[in-house]
């Protein structure tokens, strides 16, 4: 164990071992899967592979039986677990209301409890989700780092030098790296930003990692779009990580402590709404309530903070908003981030906001709420899975000829922008809060003629 | 039986990657969507025909079992493997190949999805006809196998009904076509005896299907009931007065409120019994069956009917319906659904013999069903881990099957036989009618290795009904087989 200086207390397990078997799994959980397979088909790996093993029920199976007992914990089996991409598309076919998310989750959780994984597995998760998501500071470093790496022209250089082959998929996933934002996302110091006009409302804002740093523009947009809203946004210096990425891989306690700092961080502020833009955060933080049930000190503060999480499309249909939108002469399609639509049912909304935009030609994808494969860091480590799952999301973004393609979750738009210009297709990726915060500065033009 | 040897003939057919054969991966084949439970030896994926042929060449000269498998929805046990065979896969051979517009036929390849067809000519005005519940994720080798029914099949049949031609593997690995494009193959209807049997008598390799146009209307009635024997009773006076609506579906209160809970559809909490009726055809013909239908359902004493205003309130309805035995799953870990089949008068009496049945073995049971076809849904709901629940569950389903059969009904409407009815074959045939069934079985499949468990009555009695579900340790028994 070690204490961060950053953030003194956040405890930094050096191994998972100390958690009780398939913590935070019960037989109900298992028992509520009567194995129909209606998931089957809505699933991006089965698709892709046919098999059992790679399809919802095939992994609650396997879950099950290791909980039993009747398999062992072995590759093969961190194989099918990890090769899931936790999109949820299976909790939304579920007629059964089977937790899917809850089952993968803790079957990752005891797959790195009892067998840590390989070593480059372990070594990439050690260092992403122990060494750089928990701390700002780092993250910070990283991003600037990496800007002077795209800004000093270094990276056509190694893009052309062919050195990235070297390193395997992760010189794949360096095609994934985003621009990084010019200037990054900076919470003001007061920790307020304040409403245009009348406060009508008062929200917290969760900022995310590294939206700060990969996504300064919509963090921005995000803000001035409350703002405009009547909304005073609240964004606590103290918050972190939300730990999604470390429930995805298994690494609970990380995400756990994360978990707890955030809710210290935004509790004094007494909010009745808590904002976040990017679906996997969202999902996350409004399944602390599952993720800390076990701790008496927290079970009860997380269950009331994630029930004051909302997606910002999901807040703005719910409040009156200012509706003087400019007008925006493009064609958009949108994308359903899975943890938007399958992990919080919030489909209606961002369609809505887009459809009030003047000029704004909407057209709908076929499948746009199939995953588009990035989910998380899977790009990175399961990048051959990524790039078959990504395929027929080109071929139909493409076939909507759109100029952008929105949608509500950071690691989407840096999938889906890599995979459309490595097949030459000219739609790109935008927040949908970029749009709308352009219709309404798009309106102030207008306004001064 | 020489697994290891087996697993090599096989990978050098299809390739290493598509043998599935580590007993921690071979569990989760154990099952399909049934009670029954068996570990195969190996799992196969082909690619082709010509694969296929030479899997079967290999399991016929090893005189190994085979049971082939679409996706796994099936509620009988047909894709469940046999012990020690080779369970073949038809996940892979999931292409559409030619669509012909103009003829309204699709030749597909088995492991496509029932809806995936549907979806992919809704742009030319067209639609596969058959809907399985499971129609999302069921495959339309899985439907020709166990032909398939559905909620529209009161109006347009069910897989049999559809199916124009098959290209068929049969033991040993020939390759046969049967029917075709044009009507009435000359020559015995073997089309017919493939469709339905279960794979006890080959692999379907290759599909050619019905196409049907779009309805010009649809419109959807939600009738809500007292009691269950009403909605029946609305469902005898529609058919009575010469209207064949498109579906006619009846559900109980045990299935609304679990459906309810899942799809959040409007079923009105405390409805003893919910019917859907769909009428669909030209716009014509619905303003003439509109009035009909409601006044027949007033007249049985429907206590409010609900017109679905637009496309996605009838989907809601329809996704409730379609996703009524998965939601059961919130009401217990198990269930047995049944499948028999009354003449449709005899629904209300069955239909209150049904919950006497539950009263008496203190069971639940969530009544969802093609009342239109007398199709009953009993669905039996358990446990497994409640060894008790499980043996009155059996003796339970047994009283109803006879009931049904006493009524001049019979044992399955659309979900196979499998390992759940076979012991009841008996209640139904006479010796030389299942002989009779038998030697057509042993003209294909003389080492009678197909599903070879599965359909007849093995002879160990009614109460050998199967409830399976895996317990064993996998690590311990499949690899004892690579010892």
């Amino acid at each position: 164990m070690k204490t961060d200086t950053e953030t003194p207390g956040l405890v930094i397990p050096d191994n998972e071992d100390e958690r009780v078997r398939f913590e935070g799994l019960t037989d109900e959980d298992l028992a509520q899967c009567v194995h129909c397979g209606l998931c089957l088909n809505a699933c991006p790996t089965y698709r892709e592979t046919g098999l059992e093993m790679e399809s919802p029920r095939g992994r609650i199976y396997l879950a099950k039986a290791a909980k039993e007992e009747r398999i062992p914990i072995n590759d093969t089996f961190l194989k099918h677990i990890f090769l899931c991409l936790d999109c949820r598309a299976c909790e939304t076919a579920c007629p059964s209301g089977v937790q899917y998310g809850k089952i993968i989750e803790a079957a990752r959780g005891e797959a790195i409890r009892v067998r840590p994984g390989g070593l480059t597995a372990r070594f990439v998760r050690w260092l992403v989700f122990k060494q750089v998501f928990p701390f700002p500071g780092r993250l910070r470093a990283l991003a600037a780092l990496l800007r002077f790496y795209q800004l000093a022209g270094l990276q056509a250089l190694v893009r052309r030098s062919g050195v990235l082959r070297l390193f395997g998929q992760f010189g794949q996933a360096e095609a994934l790296l985003p621009k990084l934002s010019r200037t990054f996302y900076a919470a003001p110091n007061t920790e307020v930003a304040p409403a245009r006009g009348r406060t009508k409302h008062r929200v917290g804002f969760v900022t995310g990692c590294v939206m700060p740093y990969f996504f300064g523009d919509t963090n921005r947009a995000t803000v001035s779009v409350l703002q405009r809203n009547g909304c005073e946004v609240v964004i606590p210096k103290q918050q972190r990580c939300c730990g999604a990425l470390g429930v995805h891989a298994g690494a609970r306690q990380t995400a756990q402590d994360l978990a707890r700092r955030n809710i210290d961080a935004f509790e004094p502020y007494d909010l009745d709404v808590i904002i976040s833009n990017a679906a996997g955060c969202g999902t996350a933080l409004k399944e602390y309530g599952d993720l800390l049930e076990n701790d008496p000190a927290y079970a009860e503060r997380a269950r009331a903070f994630a029930a004051r999480v909302k997606d910002i499309s999901e807040y703005l249909t719910e409040i009156e908003i200012d509706t003087k939108f400019g007008a925006i002469e493009k064609r958009v399609t949108y994308q359903d981030a899975c943890h938007l639509a399958h992990g919080q049912r919030v489909r209606d909304q961002p369609r809505a906001l887009l459809q009030a935009i003047p000029g704004l030609e909407f057209v709908e994808m076929k499948n746009s709420d199939h995953c588009c494969g990035s989910a998380g860091i899977y790009n990175i480590v399961q990048a051959d899975m990524s790039q078959r799952v990504v395929a027929p999301k080109v071929v139909n973004i493409e076939a909507t000829a759109a100029d952008y393609v929105a949608v509500g979750n950071p690691g989407c738009m840096l999938q889906m922008d890599s995979a459309l210009a490595a097949a030459g297709v000219a739609t790109r990726s935008i927040h949908t809060m970029e749009l709308l915060e352009q219709a309404y500065q798009a309106a102030e033009e207008e306004a001064k003629g | 039986m020489d697994t290891r040897k087996l697993v090599e003939r096989l990978q050098s057919i299809v390739g290493a990657e598509h043998v599935v054969y580590r007993p921690e991966d071979l569990i989760v084949f154990e099952r399909d969507a049934s009670i029954d439970a068996q570990l195969p030896a190996a799992v196969v994926f082909p690619r082709t025909t010509a694969e296929v042929s030479r899997i079967l060449a290999v399991a016929s000269e090893m005189q190994v079992p085979v049971v082939p498998k679409g996706a796994g929805t099936g509620l009988s046990g047909g894709a469940v493997p046999e012990e020690d065979g080779i369970l073949l896969s038809v996940s892979r051979m999931r292409d559409i190949l030619e669509i012909d517009a103009e003829n309204r036929t699709a030749l597909v390849e088995p492991g496509v999805v029932n809806l995936d067809l549907s979806a992919e000519v809704e742009g030319l005005g067209l639609y596969y006809a058959p809907d399985p519940s499971s129609q999302k994720a069921c495959t339309l080798g899985g439907n020709v196998a166990e032909n398939s029914g559905g909620a529209h099949c009161l109006r347009y049949g069910c897989t049999i009904n559809h199916i124009l031609g098959l290209e068929v593997v049969f033991p040993g690995g020939e390759v046969a076509w049967l029917g075709g494009k044009a009507p009435d193959a000359p020559g015995y209807d073997l089309l017919s005896a493939v469709i339905g049997s279960e794979g006890t008598m080959g692999v379907v390799t290759k599909i050619l299907v019905k196409l049907l146009p779009l309805p010009e209307a649809v419109e959807t009635y939600l009738a809500i009931f007292d009691n269950v024997p009403d909605a029946c009773e609305a469902v005898s006076a529609i058919i009575g007065n010469g209207i064949i609506p498109a579906a006619l579906e009846i559900m109980d209160q045990v299935v609304t409120q679990a459906i309810e809970e899942a799809h959040h559809v409007g079923y009105p909490a405390g409805a003893g019994g919910v019917l859907i009726v769909e009428i669909d055809g030209m716009q014509e013909e619905l303003d003439e069956q509109r009035e009909a239908v409601l006044d027949l359902c007033r007249a049985a004493r429907a206590r409010e009917i609900r017109v679905a205003q637009s496309t996605a309130e009838r989907e809601a309805i329809w996704a409730g319906r379609k996703g009524a035995i998965g939601a059961l799953g919130r009401l217990a870990p198990n269930y047995y659904i049944q499948d028999c089949v009354v003449p449709r008068t005899k629904l209300p009496e069955i239909m209150r013999f049904v919950e006497d049945v539950a009263e008496r073995y203190d069971i639940i049971i969530a009544n969802v069903f093609h009342a239109g076809d007398g199709n009953l849904h009993p669905n039996l709901l358990f446990d497994v881990r409640d060894s008790d629940q499980v043996q009155r569950v059996i003796a339970a389903g047994e009283e109803i099957i006879r009931a049904c059969i006493d009524a001049g009904g019979s044992l399955s409407g659309e979900h196979g036989i499998g390992t759940e009815k076979q012991e009841y074959m008996g209640w139904l045939y006479s010796d030389d009618d299942l002989e009779a069934m038998r030697k057509l079985k042993r003209a294909f499949d003389p080492d009678w290795l197909f599903n070879p468990t599965k359909v007849f009555p093995t002879g160990e009695g009614p109460h050998a009904a199967k409830i399976h579900i895996g317990k064993a340790p996998v690590h311990a028994t499949a690899a004892a087989a690579w010892k």
